[in-house]
């Protein structure tokens, strides 16, 4: 069984090839590049390098979002292009799963943070100790609302991603001694991570390809404002 | 040495640069064998035009679906074409975007040349798939971003010989569709009103300097919006059918001017209008009787060749395809892409 996956969700860019539970290459990129220029050659590359050709590629694991709109998109495509046409599986897995993952080993609380500006952020509450099971959905939130939350859980919680430098001090000011920053190493999304735990999971009908979309976790703005109007109409 | 017999060249079509998700297969870059729009229009009609953010979720919705039905259509298979061509700009990046990454991931998995073609080149060379272009030849190119003269001396070579120097056409005809209370999209309403009317009211034409291909479409915009104005501050209600029809007589007065008199000048063998507006039929009429009477062939393609589509981008990615012209797993989109000639 031979996996190709991809993330582009955020800022990095990251890409990999899994055959038979062991990663044969993987490739983590953290530059200001743009991904629609990068991703395909990435792919191109990567799967050169593991000696394959595309026609070899079994099943397709991509990060679903949230993140960077167009990010995520880019991603998806290319994704579900490649699946579609291949006519092999894809499995999407969320990009905060992806990053809590980088923490197995941490047995507690692990917040993965992705910077959505003005004070929000999308994030995400997995318990490490029992295979990442979410504690707190993925959902786009104010910074305050989601550090309330913790608060109330009242456990020590471990803060993956590299937008967790935006809100450190807010994060120790509300949680104190409970909050850990986790290492920059474990801040990068890992494609090979990502295949794992979209392993975990039963692989979706080759049929459902057309109906992937991103988990954007938020509406778009214009969308957001008119369902407003229209219910201030109705009043 | 005997004559060399070309093989049929098959080519899938994608584009995505705005509100239209579509995908065709076009063979030997004149002949439609399949041809699919999924539009959006309906979905962006309530905010009173195109949301950039909304156009790309549909585009990563629908892109696999038009590609599978064209190729169905087409009843071809991905190793009978000959290349992958796709829209590269102008247009919304974010929406160039998912065509653009589609079409890299279809032409990598099967091992396909991949072309980047500019927009504007495909609503010109729809013509090519309603009859053969002949050159010199001059096109019209009117649409909601673009209103542009262009020469073509031969297959593959632009030059722009006028273009707008403020609002496009259609931008203006949105516009003045607001201004009218006309919902989005306004362009076929006003056309329709201004068919209808009895009479109408007069605007100025915005001609430029004497020698100039220039258009300026502001200034007749501003008349309109100042006409609404006055007429609101006396209470006096306007007739949206006699505002129409002035606006439309305004615009379409001066495009068939300076069509004609370029084609007078470059002596060309045709004259073709292209691009969404080229949908006016008040436009088209006009255009088309002006060169009845001059005895220049002119040719507009039909209304669903005339919007958005991808068999106009397979068409122009024919004609690149002959000329050796390629693309890598790096192309990207690009909003402000310039029209560059593949044959100088």
């Amino acid at each position: 069984m031979i996996w190709l996956g991809i993330d582009t969700a955020n800022s990095p860019l990251a890409v990999a090839i899994v055959k038979d539970g062991k990663i044969v290459a993987a490739e983590t990129r953290n530059m200001k590049v743009n991904h629609s220029a990068s991703v395909m050659p990435a792919i191109e590359d990567i799967i050169k390098k593991a000696g394959l050709s595309p026609s070899d590629i079994d099943a397709i694991a991509v990060s679903q979002g949230p993140g960077s709109y167009t990010g995520v998109r880019i991603g998806v495509t290319v994704a579900k292009t490649l699946a579609w046409t291949l006519q092999i599986p894809l499995a999407g897995v969320s990009s905060l799963k992806v990053l809590a993952a980088n923490a197995g080993i941490y047995q507690g609380l692990v917040c993965s943070v992705i910077d959505a500006r003005r004070e929000n952020v999308y994030g995400g509450v997995y318990n490490s100790a029992h295979q990442l099971e979410s504690v707190i959905d993925d959902g786009h939130y104010s910074m305050a609302s989601l550090l309330e939350k913790l608060k109330e859980i009242g456990q020590p919680v471990l803060f993956v991603g590299q937008d967790v430098d935006v809100f450190w001090q807010q994060i120790k000011q509300q949680l104190g001694e409970l909050a850990t920053r986790a290492p920059y190493t474990f801040d990068l999304p890992s494609a090979g991570q990502l295949i794992y735990l979209a392993e975990q999971v039963e692989l979706p009908a080759v049929e459902d390809t057309h109906n992937f979309v991103p988990t954007y976790c938020r509406l778009v703005e214009a969308e957001a404002n008119w369902l407003k109007e229209q219910k201030e109409q109705k009043r | 040495m005997g004559e060399f017999i070309m093989e049929n060249i098959y080519i899938l079509g994608i584009e995505s640069s705005c509100d239209e998700t579509a995908a065709s297969v076009v063979k030997n870059g004149t002949e439609i064998v399949s041809n699919v729009v999924a539009s959006q229009i309906e979905s962006h009609k309530r905010f009173g035009g195109v949301v950039p953010e909304i156009a790309s979720r549909h585009h990563v919705e629908q892109i696999t679906v038009v590609i599978e039905e064209a190729l169905k259509q087409a009843n071809i298979q991905p190793a009978d074409l000959n290349a992958v061509c796709v829209t590269e700009g102008p247009g919304l990046v974010g929406a160039l975007l998912i065509g653009i990454n589609a079409a890299k991931a279809f032409s990598f998995a099967h091992g396909l040349p991949l072309i980047g073609v500019h927009h504007i080149a495909g609503h010109i060379y729809a013509n090519a798939l309603v009859q053969p272009m002949e050159f010199p030849l001059l096109a019209l190119v009117v649409s909601g971003g673009h209103t542009e003269l262009v020469l073509m001396k031969e297959d593959g070579n632009f030059e722009l010989i006028g273009e707008t120097r403020d609002d496009a056409a259609g931008e203006a005809y949105d516009k003045v569709a607001r201004v009218l209370n006309i919902p989005y999209p306004g362009g076929p309403q006003i056309d329709r009103l201004a068919h209808e009317s009895d009479g109408e009211v007069d605007f100025p034409r915005v001609w430029l300097e004497p020698d100039s291909y220039d258009f300026s479409f502001s200034g007749l915009k501003s008349a309109v919006i100042n006409y609404k104005h006055n007429a609101d501050q006396r209470g006096e209600a306007i007739n949206p059918m006699h505002v129409a029809k002035g606006f439309q007589d305004s615009v379409v007065e001066v495009l068939t001017a300076k069509t004609l008199r370029a084609a007078r000048q470059y002596n060309v063998k045709q004259v073709i209008a292209a691009g969404g507006v080229s949908a006016n039929k008040g436009l088209r009429d006009a255009l088309t009787a002006t060169f009845n009477k001059e005895g220049i062939p002119f040719y507009v393609p039909p209304l669903k060749l005339c919007t958005d589509n991808a068999a106009m981008i397979a068409a122009a990615g024919t004609s690149m395809f002959k000329a050796g012209k390629r693309s890598d797993l790096a192309l990207n989109g690009r909003p402000g892409l310039e029209l560059l000639s593949w044959n100088k």
